[in-house]
């Protein structure tokens, strides 16, 4: 079986389950690497390794998860200190090169599915520490076919032309003439929250867009929406609280984080300290604006926008509210949400499609969901009530069209193309 | 031979209100808590989906969510000159199953009862004497005071988050609320819901003749709300699935809506559903519970000891389950002696249909506990002398659904099919409305709960068998409060009316209440209770029951808010008392 990107957890049912096991006692590491374990622990929580390291039903960090990836499935590997299976022969200096270089003990190399792009930034100090946590993890034995791509990805010197065009190793530069916040902020940003993986778009060669940080990716057929401080696009009109709010709650300004957010928000975000979560809000909120140029609404008068806004009144508006103002704390806003005008509409097509569940937070535990509507509208209806949806009480966003739903469709529910 | 587990603190049968309630409360005292629930784990976004919950035939008819008769059933006469035989499809009653328990299909109606109702018969006596007291009744005070419960009825009623309008905020009577209500610290949690025509006209007429209505508590939320435990609700979209069915719209308050969101959190939590308790483990001297006994999905039986046992499933089968584990003396109704299984009571219901003109009273825009309704003829709100019955009743205007299979009003004398019915049935779904009268049913030597001696379950242990039928207060009082109703449903307009007396004896085949109460019944005297005033077995300390089982009569009212209330007194007294001293917390 395999799983995306992101782990797609899990009804309460599920939840019951895995709330013993998500988070593995420290309790058993040497009393003198007591303090640097759980400082390990906090920054495994910030960089929310235990998303991609945990297969479906399976040992926290035993690995096993297969991400999709555009060249094809990797299996993430088992980080527990097993000799056989884990990182158990490990040294420390093998973790940093792995963390910095994105090479293995014997020199091979990693493929970026591990975010060494973004990890390099990590500081020596700092993958000590990961490392630390991680020796105190129960050991588990757990194999892992970590050779699944198909020619030629399958290929691990090819990393060495990637890495040549694409990385540039070396630790985080604290910018001096920025405060420390925001310095402790990018170096989150940028390094162990590995944020441009999603939210900066890609080239064909799986590499981010250096020159489009932050303006906005997708991932697993989600839109991760520009987190740039662009006003229409992006966190312009959010403040650094509604920031802080959004990653520490899952929720704010009516916005409720789901979709593989959803992930990041229960295993990482909401488990961070508020000073980390105010220097992440400050860096992004400071480090600029960027998007593309705001369209012209498509006309309430055009005839997808007729069609959708019946689409909307009959299924869409018992919840969001026919003012597309939603329900706070439990239906998300749609008018002047950034999801719904970002040039990339896969989210709401998904969404429509799947259904979904929102983060569950300790403050925001209820968790309320979508249900899918792929199984009773067509392609031209969601196409029809995304338009509309995009473009009603002040949102502004082109039109989706019925090849671009059946697409999304085909990917998420297994749909011929 | 049950196969042992590890200990936990805290054992609780069933994960419905009270059990989610207590589960989520012990845990964040520390405790190791386990649930085990027989029926299946249900959630808002697997089970009540928006694309599948709206089906009538489903759930109202079929009765998906509800426990299935083969799992667990009653015998049930009407008097002990009877012999009993088992209920084969619910009728009268239709019991939970599964996680949420009767909270998530419930209405949402959520009173508190009246502060005469814990001294009835004290009150009674002392206004009318003792000659107003029915023939064979076994009536008592409840062993603690209204002004004792308000903190907790408050506390639930906020995790509900209910909809309505305060009539008495700490002695001060509030505009268009319930002028005969106990005093509250506060108003509701959210505002009342918005009510239909038909609320208008009775509101009108009720006023009109000196009455008192008011919009009645209701746990479809008017308005978004976030309740202490950080759970949040939707606003009701009026949509009329309520009763028999789980809420797709985070609207009606239900453990799913209100505590399991926080509970699935609590790192010292386990649910074991699918997991039938079979009975509770007593020590050898039969003073201690050492544990309950389980038979999971797969047939296996196994013991969990626990420190602290807990039984919060249904009413009816927490009495069963005492009968079953030998705690308590069984109620005798020959001698009178024995505890466990007396007072079962009931409830009355009673009314009068309206037929109006030239009207659209749109009852498809409903909600379960949508309604106006008035008090002046509830416990003890009127003068009984000169009417001879003790008791009263709620009187309520509403529309709980208007679904297109089971909601057909006709009316009486029309065929049952054909050109004639259908014709009836268009012409009246707009045009009728309903008075109707929910009425206290009394204690009674003769109304009880034992074991079957003949049918048994599935694993062999005895069903519990139900004597019971209305008695004469009973009979006369629902009668009379029919015609009450009727007065009101001529004075709101309407062109003809139809008096809907108490059917006698009691059936079980028509639906009439879920409102089982006793058997398991809080009082002062271990003579004529089985549990003492916090809810804890006067034989078996470290058991305590939850629900109506523990009223000792029933009243004019729907249970649940009083069900609560009592939970959170018995849970403050659990956490202040017995944990830092286990034992007794009342001597006898």
């Amino acid at each position: 079986m395999t799983r995306h990107w992101t782990t797609h957890r899990h009804g309460l049912r599920h939840l019951l389950a895995v709330a013993l096991l998500t988070i593995p006692s420290a309790a058993i590491a040497d009393p003198d690497t007591y303090l640097e374990a759980m400082r390990g622990r906090a920054l495994v929580t910030a960089g929310d390794c235990v998303a991609c390291h945990t297969a479906p039903g399976g040992a926290p960090f035993a690995g096993g998860l297969a991400l999709q990836t555009p060249f094809g499935a990797i299996m993430t590997p088992n980080l527990t200190p097993d000799n056989a299976t884990g990182i158990g022969s490990w040294s420390a200096d093998d973790f940093a090169r792995a963390m910095h270089e994105g090479k293995r003990p014997n020199g091979t190399r990693l493929y970026p599915a591990f975010p060494y792009p973004s990890y390099t930034k990590v500081t020596r100090a700092d993958a000590d520490a990961i490392f630390a946590y991680l020796r105190s993890l129960a050991p588990v034995s757990n194999v892992v076919n970590r050779n699944t791509l198909p020619f030629p990805f399958n290929i691990r010197t090819s990393m060495l032309a990637w890495n040549a065009m694409f990385f540039t190793p070396g630790e985080f530069k604290p910018d001096p003439a920025k405060s420390e916040t925001y310095n402790r902020g990018a170096y989150l940003v940028e390094g162990l929250g590995h944020c441009g993986v999603c939210h900066t778009p890609m080239n064909a060669l799986g590499a981010n867009k250096a020159d489009h940080a932050f303006e906005g990716g997708r991932i697993d057929n989600w839109t991760a929406p520009n987190i740039t401080n662009d006003a229409q696009l992006g966190l312009g009109k959010w403040s650094v609280d509604d920031v802080v709010q959004y990653l520490k709650n899952g929720q704010a300004r009516g916005v409720i984080a789901s979709g593989p957010m959803k992930d990041v928000v229960e295993n990482s975000t909401s488990k961070m300290p508020d000073d980390d979560l105010k220097a992440m809000a400050v860096y992004l909120k400071e480090r600029g604006a960027a998007g593309g140029a705001t369209p012209s609404p498509v006309a309430a008068t055009d005839g997808r926008m007729k069609v959708g806004e019946a689409i909307f009144v009959d299924t869409c508006a018992a919840c969001h509210v026919r003012s597309g103002e939603g329900i706070p704390r439990v239906f998300p806003k749609l008018a002047g949400a950034t999801i719904a005008v970002q040039d990339d509409p896969a989210s709401l097509i998904h969404v429509v499609i799947t259904g979904g569940q929102a983060a569950a937070t300790a403050t925001h535990p209820t968790a309320p969901t979508m249900p899918s509507f792929g199984y009773r509208l067509s392609d031209e209806q969601i196409a029809a009530v995304v338009t509309y949806v995009r473009n009603s009480w002040g949102n502004a966003a082109s039109p989706v069209t019925a090849g671009e739903v059946k697409a999304v469709r085909g990917k998420v529910t297994g749909a011929a193309d | 031979m049950a196969r042992r587990l590890p200990r936990k603190d805290v054992a609780i049968v069933g994960l419905g209100w009270t059990g989610s309630i207590m589960a989520l409360e012990l845990c964040r005292s520390g405790l190791d808590v386990v649930a085990i629930e027989r029926g299946p784990w249900r959630d808002t976004a697997t089970d009540f989906n928006i694309g599948t919950a709206p089906d009538e035939l489903r759930y109202a008819v079929r009765h998906d969510i509800f426990l299935r008769t083969r799992q667990e059933t009653l015998t049930m006469r009407n008097n002990s000159s009877q012999t009993a035989l088992p209920i084969r499809r619910w009728g009268s009653f239709l019991p939970g199953n599964g996680v949420g328990g009767a909270g998530s299909h419930w209405n949402g109606q959520t009173w508190r009862f009246l502060p005469d109702d814990f001294r009835l018969r004290s009150k009674m006596i002392e206004r009318y004497g003792e000659k107003i007291m029915p023939e064979g009744h076994q009536i008592q005070d409840w062993p603690m005071s209204y002004d004792e419960l308000e903190p907790f009825y408050d506390k639930f009623e906020h995790v509900l988050g209910i909809s309505g309008k305060a009539g008495n905020i700490k002695g001060q009577t509030q505009a268009g609320g319930n002028p005969f209500e106990g005093w509250r610290e506060r108003d509701y949690p959210t505002p009342p819901m918005k009510q239909g025509y038909s609320q208008e006209l009775f509101t009108k007429a009720a006023a009109g003749m000196g009455l008192h209505p008011f919009p009645r508590p209701s746990a479809n939320l008017s308005s978004a709300y976030t309740n202490p435990y950080g759970c949040s609700m939707a606003p009701c979209t009026y949509c009329g699935f309520c009763e028999r069915f789980g809420c797709s719209n985070y609207s009606k308050s239900s453990p799913q809506t209100c505590v399991l969101p926080a509970l699935v959190r609590e790192p010292n939590f386990e649910a074991r559903t699918e997991c039938e308790v079979t009975k509770v483990k007593l020590s050898g001297d039969g003073k201690m519970a050492t544990g309950v006994i389980y038979v999971d999905a797969n047939g296996e039986e196994w013991e969990q000891p626990a420190d602290l046992v807990l039984l919060c499933a249904y009413g009816l089968f927490n009495v069963r389950l005492m009968l079953l584990s030998g705690i308590g003396k069984p109620y005798d109704p020959q001698s009178g002696e024995g505890v466990v299984g007396r007072n079962y009571a009931y409830q009355t219901g009673s009314g009068a249909t309206a037929f109006f003109d030239n009207v659209n009273f749109n009852p498809f825009a409903a909600a379960g506990s949508l309604g106006v309704a008035l008090d002046d003829y509830n416990s003890d709100n009127f003068d009984h002398g000169p009417h001879g019955f003790v008791g009263g009743a709620s009187i309520t205007n509403a529309y709980t659904n208007g679904r297109p299979i089971m909601y057909r009003p006709t009316p009486r004398g029309t065929p049952t099919w054909g050109s004639a019915w259908k014709k009836a049935v268009r012409e009246t779904y707009q045009r009728v409305t309903n008075v109707g009268a929910q009425g206290s049913v009394m204690s009674y030597r003769a109304n009880y709960l034992d074991l079957d001696p003949t049918y048994k379950d599935q694993l062999g242990r005895p069903l519990m068998r139900m004597t019971f039928d209305y008695q004469p207060n009973e009979i006369k009082m629902a009668n009379w409060m029919a015609e009450r109703c009727e007065e009101i449903a001529k004075a709101m307009g309407a062109k003809t009316t139809q008096i809907n007396r108490l059917n006698t004896p009691w059936n079980v085949v028509p639906y009439q209440s879920t409102h089982n109460t006793g058997g398991t019944v809080t009082g002062s005297d271990p003579k004529t209770s089985v549990l003492n005033r916090y809810l804890q077995s006067w034989d078996v300390s470290n058991v305590f029951v939850m629900g109506a089982s523990t009223f000792p009569q029933n009243a004019g009212y729907n249970p649940t808010g009083t069900v609560g209330a009592l939970t959170y007194w018995a849970l403050d007294a659990i956490q202040k008392k017995y944990l830092k001293s286990p034992g007794a917390l009342v001597q006898q």
